[in-house]
Parts: C-alpha cells; sequence; structure tokens
C-alpha cells in the first residue's frame, strides 16, 4: 500500500511538470489556434540557459528567475518576428515552422553545450523537508513550485486588466479590437507566458531526468497527451489532464512490475512509456477531441 | 469645414472580390445617420471598411484626421466605436467582463471613471445591472444587443457606428432599444452611423439617410425625403 | 461552443500547383534523364574514380529517399493530410523485409510486394482514426508516432523478431543469373527500376480520377464531399498507398544497408522525410526526387558542411544536419513555401511571360 501511494505521489510530481508544459502549449492554442510542437525544446533551451548561468557562479534562485525572464522576452520575440508574417500561410507552412523552430532549438543546445548528460542542481535540500519515505523533498518541491506558478496565473488572467484583454483577445480578436485591444501584443504576450512557463517546467524536470538537449521528448509527448485529455482549448483541464497523465503514467508502470513479479509475464514497463503516451493522445482524438472539459469547435460552411 | 466623418472613393475588397466601388458620403456631429440596402449592397462592408478591417482604397476621414489602413484598434481608440454585426460579444465572459474590457483602454479599471460609465450605462438598460455576473452567450438576443451598445458606450465614444441592431429581435424589444438609441445620442452626444434592413424604423430614427446598391451610393438627403421617395418606397418600405 | 472562421478552411498546404503533373515536354526530360541514369553505372568500367562503388552507392540512397519523399508528397502534397511521423512506415517496410530476410531466408525479389501490402494496410490502418482529424491534429498525432517508434520497435515481446536494441543485420544482394556487375551496381539498376516504376504509377494515378479527387480533397474537402467524392475511402486509401510508397523505400534501405536497428529510425528520420517534401517542392513528382537528392546530400556533407563554417566562416559552429534542416524549414517557408522545385515553377512562369 505504501508503495502504491509513493506512486501516486512521484505521479503528481512528473504530473506537475506535465501540467505546467500542457498548461503553455493550451495557452498558445487557445489564442492562435496553432499546436506549438517546438514548446519542449525552447523549454529545454531555457535551462542550459539557466544552468550556464550556475556554472557561472549565479546563485541557483537567481539564475532561475532570469532564465524565466529571458525566456519570457524570447516568446515574445519568436512570436513578433517568426510567427506574425505568417498569420495567413498555410497550415503546413506553420507546422513546418514549428518543427524548424524545435529542430534549431535542439541542435544549438547540442552544439553549445554538447550532448553529453550533465547534472542539474535541485534547490530543495534533501534533509529539509519532504514527507519522508512518501515524496522525496525535491518532488515535493516541483508540485508546490507548479501550484505556485498555476495559481499567479489564474490570478493574472481573471484579475488583472492585462489577463482579461488576453483572454478577451483569445476568445475573440476582431471583437477585441473593436474594444481598442492591441490583439497582436497580446499574441506575443501569450507566447512569452507560455515560453516562461515552459522554462519553469524544464528547470524543474532537470533535476530529475538529467540535462541533455533530448530531454524534453518524451516529456513533450506526455504534456500533449495530458493536454488532450483535459481538453487543449481549456486551461484548467490541461492542468488537470497533465496531473492525471503523470499519475496514469506511474500507475500502469507498477501494475506492470506487480504483474512481472505475480506472474513472471512482461506485459509493459518504463521501456513503453512513449508507446503508452501515443495511445493516449490517438485514443483522445479520434474519440473526443475536446476531452473531458474543453470545447466543441463548430465548422461553419 | 471638414465634416466629422467624411468617406470618399472608398474601395473595399474581400481578398480579391471587390465589395465597395467608391462610396462617399459625409456626417455631420451629432446626427443620427443611416446606411440603407439589400442585401449584399454592402452596408456592412462599409463599417467594416471604415473600422479598417477589411482591405480598402479611398479616403475615410475621422475629425480631419485621414484613418484610412490604420490599425482598427486604434481607429477605436480615436473615439470610434463599432458594434458588430451579431453582437460580437465574448459570450465565455461575464457581462461584466464585457463591459470592463471596453474600458481596458483607459489604463486602470477599478478606477471611479469607470464606475461613473457602468452607472451611466445601467441607467439606460437597466436589465444589464441584475446579470452583470453571467456568462454574457447565456443573455437573450436583446439583452445581449443592449450589452454590445453598452460596450461601444464604454468606449465614451464620439462617434458610433451600428450594424444591424434590429436583427433577430423582437419587435417590442427592438422599438425599446431604438428609443435608448436616440436618448444617447441626445444626452450623451454620440453621433451615430446606423445599417440597417428594416428600412422603415431606421429611417424614423435617422435624420439622414444613403441608400447602397451594390456597392455604391444611389441616392442621399434628409431622411423626410428619401423616406417619400418612390424608389424607396417600392424597394425598400413596401409601398 | 465557437465557430472557426469560414476562410480557415482554405487549402492546408501550399502547392507547386493545384493542376495535376503535365505530359509533353515534361516526358521528355524524364526520359532523358532516366537513360543517363540507366548508363551510368556501365561507365564504372570507363571512369572507375568518378563512378566508384560508393558513389554509385550515394546515388541508390538518393534514389530510396526521393521514393520516401514521393510517399509523403502523396499523402500531404497532393491530399492535404499532415504527416509528421512517415518515418513509422519506413521502418515497418524496412523490418518487413529485414525479418522476411533474416528469418525466412526469402529472397529479396519477393520482398517488395509483400512489402507493399504490410505497409498499406498499416497505412490505411492509421488512415481510419486519422479521418477525424485536421491540419494541427492530425500532425500532431503523426508527431506522437514519430516519438514512439523507436520505443515500440525495442518492445519486449517483439524482440525475437526485430532483434531489439541490436536490430538485425543482413546481407547485401548479388547480382542474379551471373551477371558481371558489382553488389553496388546491381542495387543501382535494381532500385533505378522500382524507382521509375512506382514515380510511374504515381505519374499515372495522379492525371486521372484518382488524383483530381485527391486534390480536390485537399484544396475544400467539404465541397468536395458535396460533389459526391467519397472523401472516406479516398482518404484512407491515400494512407495506405502512402505509407507502401514509404515502406518500399525503407525496405530497399534495408538492403542497402544490410542492416537495421531501432534507434536508425528515431524522429530525425521523420524530419528528413519533411525536409524533403518542402525543400524538393509540395505536390511534385519531380519535387519529391530533388527532395531525396538534398537530404541524402546534407546528411553526407555534414563533415564537410561543418568544416565550411568552422574554417571558411569563422563561426565557431558545429553544423549539424539537424541544424540545417532547422535553418532551411524556418527560411524556406518565408521565401519559397511551394519548395524548389516550386521556385523552378514560377521562375519559369516568369520568363516566360
Amino acid at each position: 500500500m505504501e508503495q502504491l501511494i509513493q506512486q501516486v505521489a512521484s505521479g503528481l510530481a512528473n504530473g506537475a511538470i506535465y501540467a505546467c508544459v500542457a498548461l503553455a502549449l493550451v495557452m498558445i492554442f487557445v489564442s492562435t489556434s496553432h499546436i506549438n510542437f517546438a514548446q519542449g525544446e525552447m523549454a529545454m533551451f531555457s535551462t542550459y540557459i539557466s544552468w550556464q548561468m550556475i556554472q557561472w557562479g549565479v546563485g541557483y534562485w537567481p539564475a532561475f528567475f532570469l532564465a524565466v525572464g529571458v525566456s519570457f522576452v524570447g516568446g515574445v520575440l519568436i512570436e513578433r518576428i517568426v510567427l506574425r508574417p505568417l498569420h495567413t500561410a498555410p497550415v503546413l507552412s506553420i507546422v513546418v515552422v514549428f518543427i524548424g523552430l524545435l529542430a534549431i532549438c535542439n541542435s544549438v543546445a547540442g552544439t553549445a553545450w554538447s550532448y553529453l548528460i550533465k547534472e542539474y542542481p535541485t534547490p530543495f535540500p534533501k534533509d529539509k523537508f519532504g514527507l519522508s519515505g512518501l515524496i522525496g523533498a525535491h518532488q515535493l518541491g516541483v508540485v508546490v513550485v507548479t501550484l505556485i506558478v498555476l495559481t499567479m496565473l489564474f490570478v493574472f488572467f481573471r484579475y488583472t486588466p492585462l489577463g482579461l484583454a488576453m483572454r478577451a483577445a483569445a476568445q475573440n480578436p476582431v471583437s477585441a479590437r473593436l474594444a481598442g485591444v492591441r490583439v497582436d501584443w497580446m499574441l506575443a504576450l501569450g507566447w512569452g507566458l507560455a515560453a516562461a512557463v515552459g522554462a519553469v517546467a524544464g528547470m524543474m524536470v532537470a533535476h530529475i531526468v538529467y540535462l541533455d538537449p533530448n530531454m524534453m521528448g518524451g516529456i513533450l509527448l506526455y504534456a500533449f497527451a495530458g493536454a488532450l485529455l483535459g481538453g487543449i482549448s481549456s486551461p484548467g483541464g490541461a492542468v488537470l489532464g497533465g496531473f492525471m497523465v503523470g499519475v496514469l503514467e506511474n500507475l500502469v508502470a507498477y501494475l506492470g512490475n506487480a504483474i512481472e513479479k505475480g506472474f513472471g509475464v512482461y506485459i509493459i514497463g518504463n521501456g513503453e512509456k512513449l508507446t503508452v503516451a501515443l495511445i493516449i493522445v490517438i485514443t483522445v482524438l479520434t474519440l473526443k477531441p475536446s476531452g473531458l472539459f474543453g470545447r466543441v469547435v463548430v465548422k461553419r460552411v | 469645414m471638414a465634416a466629422f466623418l467624411e468617406v470618399s472613393g472608398l474601395k473595399a475588397y474581400y481578398g480579391q472580390t471587390q465589395a465597395l466601388y467608391g462610396v462617399g458620403f459625409a456626417l455631420e456631429q451629432g446626427g443620427i445617420t443611416t446606411l440603407l440596402g439589400a442585401n449584399g449592397a454592402g452596408k456592412t462592408t462599409t463599417l467594416r471598411a471604415i473600422c479598417n478591417m477589411v482591405r480598402t482604397e479611398g479616403t475615410v476621414s475621422f475629425n480631419g484626421q485621414s484613418i484610412r489602413g490604420r490599425p482598427t484598434e486604434s481607429i477605436v481608440r480615436l473615439g470610434v466605436a463599432h458594434v458588430p454585426e451579431g453582437r460580437g460579444t465574448f459570450t465565455t465572459l461575464t457581462v461584466e467582463e464585457n463591459l470592463r474590457i471596453a474600458a481596458y483602454t483607459r489604463g486602470s479599471m477599478g478606477g471611479a471613471e469607470v464606475k461613473r460609465d457602468l452607472a451611466m450605462v445601467f441607467e439606460y438598460f437597466p436589465r444589464l445591472k441584475e446579470r452583470m455576473q453571467q456568462q454574457a452567450g447565456t443573455l437573450s438576443g436583446g439583452e445581449q444587443q443592449m450589452l454590445a451598445v453598452s460596450r461601444a458606450l464604454m468606449l465614451r465614444p464620439r462617434l458610433m457606428l451600428l450594424d444591424e441592431p434590429s436583427f433577430g429581435l423582437a419587435p417590442l424589444v427592438v422599438q425599446e432599444i431604438f428609443r435608448i438609441l436616440r436618448r444617447i445620442n441626445g444626452e450623451s452626444k454620440v453621433s451615430m452611423l446606423l445599417v440597417e434592413q428594416n428600412a422603415a424604423l431606421a429611417l424614423d430614427l435617422a435624420d439622414h439617410a444613403y441608400v447602397l446598391e451594390t456597392g455604391r451610393v444611389v441616392m442621399a438627403g434628409p431622411s423626410a425625403v428619401v423616406k417619400n421617395d418612390e424608389n424607396v418606397r417600392k424597394s425598400y418600405l413596401g409601398y | 461552443m465557437t465557430t472557426a472562421n469560414p476562410a480557415d478552411t482554405a487549402s492546408a498546404v501550399p502547392a507547386v500547383s493545384s493542376a495535376a503533373p503535365r505530359a509533353g515536354t515534361d516526358r521528355l526530360w524524364v526520359w532523358i534523364v532516366v537513360a543517363v541514369a540507366a548508363v551510368l553505372p556501365l561507365l564504372r568500367a570507363v571512369v572507375p574514380d568518378v563512378v566508384s562503388d560508393y558513389r554509385l552507392f550515394l546515388v541508390t540512397t538518393m534514389m530510396i529517399a526521393a521514393i520516401a519523399v514521393l510517399g509523403l508528397n502523396l499523402l500531404t502534397g497532393f491530399n492535404g493530410q499532415i504527416s509528421l511521423g512517415h518515418g513509422a512506415f519506413y521502418a515497418v517496410g524496412a523490418y518487413t523485409a529485414a525479418i522476411l530476410m533474416d528469418k525466412l531466408n526469402a529472397p529479396y525479389w519477393t520482398l517488395l510486394p509483400v512489402v507493399f501490402i504490410v505497409c498499406f494496410v498499416v497505412g490505411f490502418l492509421f488512415g481510419l482514426p486519422a479521418l477525424r482529424l485536421e491540419g494541427h491534429y492530425l500532425a500532431l498525432a503523426t508527431f506522437a508516432l514519430a516519438l514512439a517508434v523507436p520505443q515500440m520497435l525495442k518492445y519486449k515481446w517483439l524482440e525475437d523478431l526485430t532483434g531489439g536494441v541490436q536490430g538485425i543485420v543482413l546481407s547485401k544482394p548479388e547480382a542474379p543469373f551471373g551477371l558481371p556487375l558489382s553488389e553496388d551496381q546491381w542495387l543501382y539498376y535494381y532500385t533505378l527500376a522500382v524507382m521509375v516504376l512506382l514515380f510511374w504509377a504515381a505519374w499515372n494515378m495522379l492525371r486521372g480520377r484518382s488524383g483530381r479527387a485527391m486534390m480536390a480533397i485537399r484544396d475544400h474537402q467539404m465541397a468536395a464531399d458535396t460533389m459526391g467524392i467519397n472523401t472516406a475511402q479516398y482518404k484512407t486509401v491515400t494512407f495506405g498507398i502512402s505509407a507502401a510508397y514509404t515502406g518500399i523505400a525503407g525496405a530497399l534501405s534495408a538492403s542497402a544497408i544490410a542492416f537495421v536497428a531501432p534507434d536508425s529510425f528515431g524522429f530525425f528520420l521523420s524530419i528528413s522525410l519533411l525536409i524533403g517534401l518542402v525543400v524538393g517542392g509540395v505536390a511534385s513528382l519531380t519535387g519529391s526526387v530533388i527532395g531525396g537528392i538534398f537530404t541524402v546530400l546534407v546528411q553526407n556533407s555534414a563533415q564537410a558542411l561543418s568544416n565550411f563554417v568552422k574554417n571558411d566562416i569563422g563561426l565557431p559552429y558545429d553544423l549539424s544536419p539537424y541544424s540545417v534542416y532547422g535553418i532551411l524549414l524556418l527560411v524556406l517557408m518565408y521565401v519559397m513555401p511551394t519548395g524548389i522545385a516550386g521556385g523552378v515553377v514560377m521562375a519559369w512562369r516568369r520568363l516566360r511571360r
């Protein structure tokens, strides 16, 4: 039983990471109807930036916040410079550009910092806190940080003028313009926030999976699964979906281990994690594309 | 003296298709003017063209300033409020949020100024006050129209463009709204340009009228004159 | 509910032209090129340094890449269904061929029909759920597929078949009937024959009713539906054919490289196919060939490119193929979204005026 609780707890910690990335994906999807395939690589790149600063002697938290700030600016610039001209381009062109961004982030990171795996520090000292036996210090820290970020974003969108303007611009850009909102800048800000949230996720997970240019691939896939499951047009749903997928991932592995131990038959384990995510993605897309909490889009002829 | 809103030689395009072929008219400050015409005549396009929501050529000037080709949101900030076809309500936001977003351009949103404006809006449309926290998409058609007009009012506009405010509404509701529009025009000194398919109603409300046909102005004059014109009576008023 | 803007239903793909590939002068060029290609290996006896075995092998890989890109082009370029995961079908083809050769000792010339059928079925099955997906969503589903393929190939229960992480080692085919050809020369001819056959079949299909239906679906699916085209059938069958084409390319590569392993079929492969598609030319047969040549060139010139950037330009930057792909993908979408083939077509049109 205790082991099961441990699995659920660590599933929640993983889920927190997926929730962050899923939220970043949803923020961009809701405002632009694009899927940011490069989200994972951007987060990875931000993490490398923070790592580099730490190497240069900057403290963990200053590096953390600096990286978040740089990512925010980077996201805004990417939207303004790379994506703006493509507003009316065919879907394939846009998808290709995202893949191009993905490739560039990955290859530049690989060149600048090599493909060797690096250690990434944790700011949550092992002995200080952590519900001993149930969940580790870093994992608990990840969940706490994620919840703080999510709460801040919620408050921002719900109760501030800028947040309201961004929500309006995402929901109905034409009407937003008619209300005097500079919709183009709202999109850019949305991108900046998404990049920043992604950076947080990357920096939180780097300690667990070790830092290397390919670390976000699987995580991105799980974030997609979570976002789709919760509803890719619903920020709250995406966050919930992220947590669900995190716990599910661990439960499936746990079940697989139990079966192997009990019956000596290996059905599923750690090596199938991406396949499980793929199955979730395809299942949700075919059975209920709007996810559990998303909205159905009706196409007008 | 330059007219308040002056349009001349206005051409508009949806992609490659041309919709307006050189529309021209002028509004004086303070009045209500109506644009009449059949479906597809270009009335909605004209309003959209003024706000640069479609590709345009020609001249559009507001209060002496040329606004053709300027980004929509900056035209709005100059004092032009557009109540679009279909109301354009933010359906997933609450009524309060719909109103407050229009005050966004003025910086602070909880300020006393905004509260005063909300009070003004409720004076014209008391029904909205009860529905403040309701999701805008759940309002009735008439209430959504009221909300759309209120949003425009919250912008403190000098000129209000209204696109078919009577569309899909019951006659009594339309009457109520048109009465309130006249009040707004008189009390808050907001000039109005009204596009309507319901010619009778529009001619009753407006001081001046222009008639559009396939992207061109074919008739202009005070509404009393236009109302009695034989062609207009046959084509748009039914008698 | 939110309603999508009608303008959003415009074509999802920047095609070179909406018309089917033309006959006439094009055909003459094709004959010339094929003739030259057929004669090339024989020149090895005359100029062995220029036409070496290695160079023939390189051209063979270019032809294989061209077939693979054509497969993707059929689905994405001509039918508008975006696939970021075509590497999966390449892998299925490669592994099917490898397993047949390794476990069943099947002679390699029996492989292609089997591979075609297997990959067609796999593609068709994937095309069924894909019916419900469009644009970004389909891209997402195929993206997930591409990421998951290496893992799936390493699955424990399939290890006996697939050889797990180590993969399967094969032997290169020898020329039959005792023909005086080296392995590389024979492979070259074999691949050339298959390529000519496949391209000819595609050209025929695209010229006729099926081609027009496919492109109508790409340009405006709703309209195609209302005109009585059975879009579901065309889309799934196109998926199958597209997978079969790319799968055959995979099978050919298994023979050519004489080795298959899970990690060579990762995301990078799918990106390479995508690059070949957009660089060469979307919805263009010639474009598929150009794209295939291009991807092989980039991958083989990695070292040379890197040196060029480091030594000649002086940037302390390792130019990996991945970087080249990334930069090109971005630049092309602004400058030449219809690829090289499209750029040539446009330049040609301008010259004619």
